[in-house]
């Protein structure tokens, strides 16, 4: 099953207007909602029987996440939807904000009825200037049509969405440096507890999904939580977007059940280009630890079978590499990101990362040393686990999985001074 | 449990804030001021460094982000530490037209390698360089999240998906 929940609209003529998302039972859901309005509880233990895990890479209980707020607690709550997507290889909430706008925004206004909250904020970024203005459109819609603002449906339930465009630093992914961001300053992760459950935007109770998740929220609530759980499998419930590209003939993004045979998503995207060997898969967006391609044909997409392989399952970004790639090269590319984007709060990754990228880097030139790889290893080992937020553990697995699965052309580059598969 | 929250405080005179910038780009800032909190008026400063440099050819002075600051009620300092964390924000001259290309995996693994080489060659400056005649501005990029598209390479608001140099020569002669 195919295009079920974020993408239903996809096949239509202009699929982001709404009378084209209401065709397809758009706002169903926020009208039954609030229509003779439904116990807030009742929506949460819809979204646990779900089993909709947070789709920006962590896979977190959706349901669990909304039942940390107190609807009661006064004062102002904040929803808030990530929609800085910025894993290398993730594309997919580009199109759910190009293509399906209007679900992302129905998934807000019910997380505000459920949390409480009157106001939310969609951090966009930067560079989705065109996802920022279809967004816009969607926006003024649903405000024209009574959806969004003062009193929806006559409900007396007041909720408002506001745009927030990023300026470029893939560390706003992360929610609190997210949250940083919002509020004028640098994006620097906050330490954790205090989670944003507690103290979140502006210091208030804040309720942060990913832009999937909140756009799967409406159509599970409409055909039920056990309609979506059941397309999927055990701990992986319904379908999710997986962002395809690298080396494939057909890149793009596919909305399938979870648990798919990889195997069946390769064919999807139209298999390896010019017929050559799959080598590698990076299976969940770039933090996420290299799969040999052999291993990779006999996983089934799902959070269990990939961490079962030691990766993740990650934002669903596949990256697809077929054998003309050089190993070392890849990593190199991937530490040089990391160090890059380092916000340089904390020193095992400000630092760290900059050692990956520069060992990485003169082995990649023919200038390694023997005791490198050694180093590698040493160096990541000391970010890892070792840092306020996750950028430095996804900084040092990715070099542990490389040297896991490929070391040997490391030693190669090491000791011949080229490349072992002459890329370059 | 409780936490000091509140905006940072800015000491210095009251300016008169309507002296500050145009009519027409501070109804532009205001529009995103008003999306915030009263007392939380420094969130606009992300867009408000945005706006400014759209307005000043695509790059931002030390006068301008003063008076931003001094606009949005907070520290100068405060403002130059956004405008230098995030990679959009150009505090030196930049070209008319600047070719950001995606060089990480998956544009990697589609030849943006080429892509760069070509532009070095035809602009005649490197990533991260202007042309002489003040026309373009090279600059590497992280992952733009169009992977599916790759290589790609934004320009302007835009972005071009599937680039080969032959495309890229076309984008590039159709420009001023």
């Amino acid at each position: 099953m195919a295009n079920e929940c974020c993408f239903r609209t996809l096949d239509l003529d202009r699929p982001w207007l709404l009378e084209q998302y209401r065709s397809r039972g758009g706002y169903d859901a926020l009208a039954r909602v609030l229509g003779d309005p439904m116990d807030p509880a009742a929506i949460i233990d819809e979204l646990k029987t779900s089993g909709l895990r947070g789709r920006g890479g962590a896979g977190f209980p959706t349901g669990v996440k909304w039942s940390f707020i107190r609807r009661d607690e006064p004062g102002d709550k904040y929803i808030v939807c990530n929609s800085d997507e910025g894993e290398p290889g993730t594309f997919k909430d580009r199109d759910i904000l190009r293509y399906n706008p209007h679900a992302l925004i129905e998934g807000m206004i019910i997380a505000g009825y459920v949390v409480g909250a009157n106001v939310g904020y969609n951090y966009i970024r930067g560079e989705f200037w065109e996802p920022y203005e279809r967004f816009e459109g969607a926006l003024e819609e649903a405000r024209a049509a009574g959806l969004l603002g003062k009193d929806i449906l006559g409900s007396g339930f007041d909720f408002d969405i506001h745009s927030h465009l990023g300026a470029g630093a893939y560390i706003c992914g992360e929610e609190t440096a997210l949250l940083e961001s919002i509020e004028g300053k640098k994006g620097q992760p906050r330490f954790k507890p205090p989670f944003p459950a507690m103290f979140g935007l502006y210091g208030r109770p804040t309720l942060i999904n990913n832009t999937e998740s909140l756009a799967s929220v409406p159509e599970i609530l409409r055909r039920g939580g056990e309609w979506f759980r059941d397309l999927g499998v055990k701990n992986s419930g319904g379908t999710k977007l997986f962002s395809v590209s690298g080396n494939v003939n057909r890149p793009g993004n596919f909305e399938v059940s979870m648990g798919i045979p990889f195997r069946e998503l390769l064919e999807m995207a139209g298999g390896v280009k010019d017929g050559r060997r799959l080598k590698g898969v990076i299976p969940g967006g770039s933090s996420s630890p290299v799969v040999p391609g052999d291993l990779m044909m006999e996983l089934n997409m799902d959070y269990d079978s990939i961490a079962g392989a030691g990766s993740m399952l990650g934002s669903g970004a596949v990256i697809v590499m077929d054998d003309s790639n050089c190993m070392v090269r890849v990593l190199e590319r991937m530490a040089y990101f990391y160090h890059e984007e380092s916000c340089g709060q904390c020193t095992p990754c400000r630092e760290g990362t900059g050692w990956l990228y520069r060992v990485v880097h003169r082995i990649e030139r023919g200038e390694g040393r023997p005791e490198d790889l050694d180093l590698l290893d040493d160096v990541a080992a000391r970010i890892q686990g070792r840092t306020i937020c996750a950028l430095g553990d996804a900084a040092a697995l990715p070099v542990a999985g490389m040297l896991r699965h490929f070391r040997e052309e490391f030693e190669y580059h090491i000791d011949h001074k080229r490349c072992m598969v002459g890329a370059r | 449990m409780s936490f000091k929250h509140s905006p940072m405080v800015r000491v210095a005179d009251p300016v008169d804030k309507e002296a500050l910038f145009t009519p027409e780009i501070r109804a532009e800032i205001d529009r995103w001021v008003a999306k915030y909190p009263p007392e939380w008026r420094q969130s606009a400063v992300m867009a408000g460094l945005r706006i400014l440099q759209d307005h000043n050819g695509g790059w931002l002075t030390q006068p301008l982000m003063d008076d931003l600051a001094a606009y949005l009620d907070m520290p100068e300092v405060a403002v130059y530490e956004v405008a230098t964390f995030y990679s959009m924000y150009s505090l030196e001259p930049v070209g008319r037209h600047k070719l950001c290309v995606c060089t990480n995996v998956s544009c990697m693994l589609n030849g943006s390698d080429r892509l760069v080489e070509h532009l070095e060659k035809r602009l005649g400056t490197r990533l991260g360089g202007t042309t002489e005649d003040g026309r373009f501005t090279l600059k590497e990029v992280e992952c733009l999240g169009a992977c599916g598209g790759a290589p790609v390479m934004q320009l302007g608001r835009q972005y071009y998906e599937n680039l080969t140099p032959e495309i890229l020569d076309s984008i590039l002669d159709g420009l001023e």
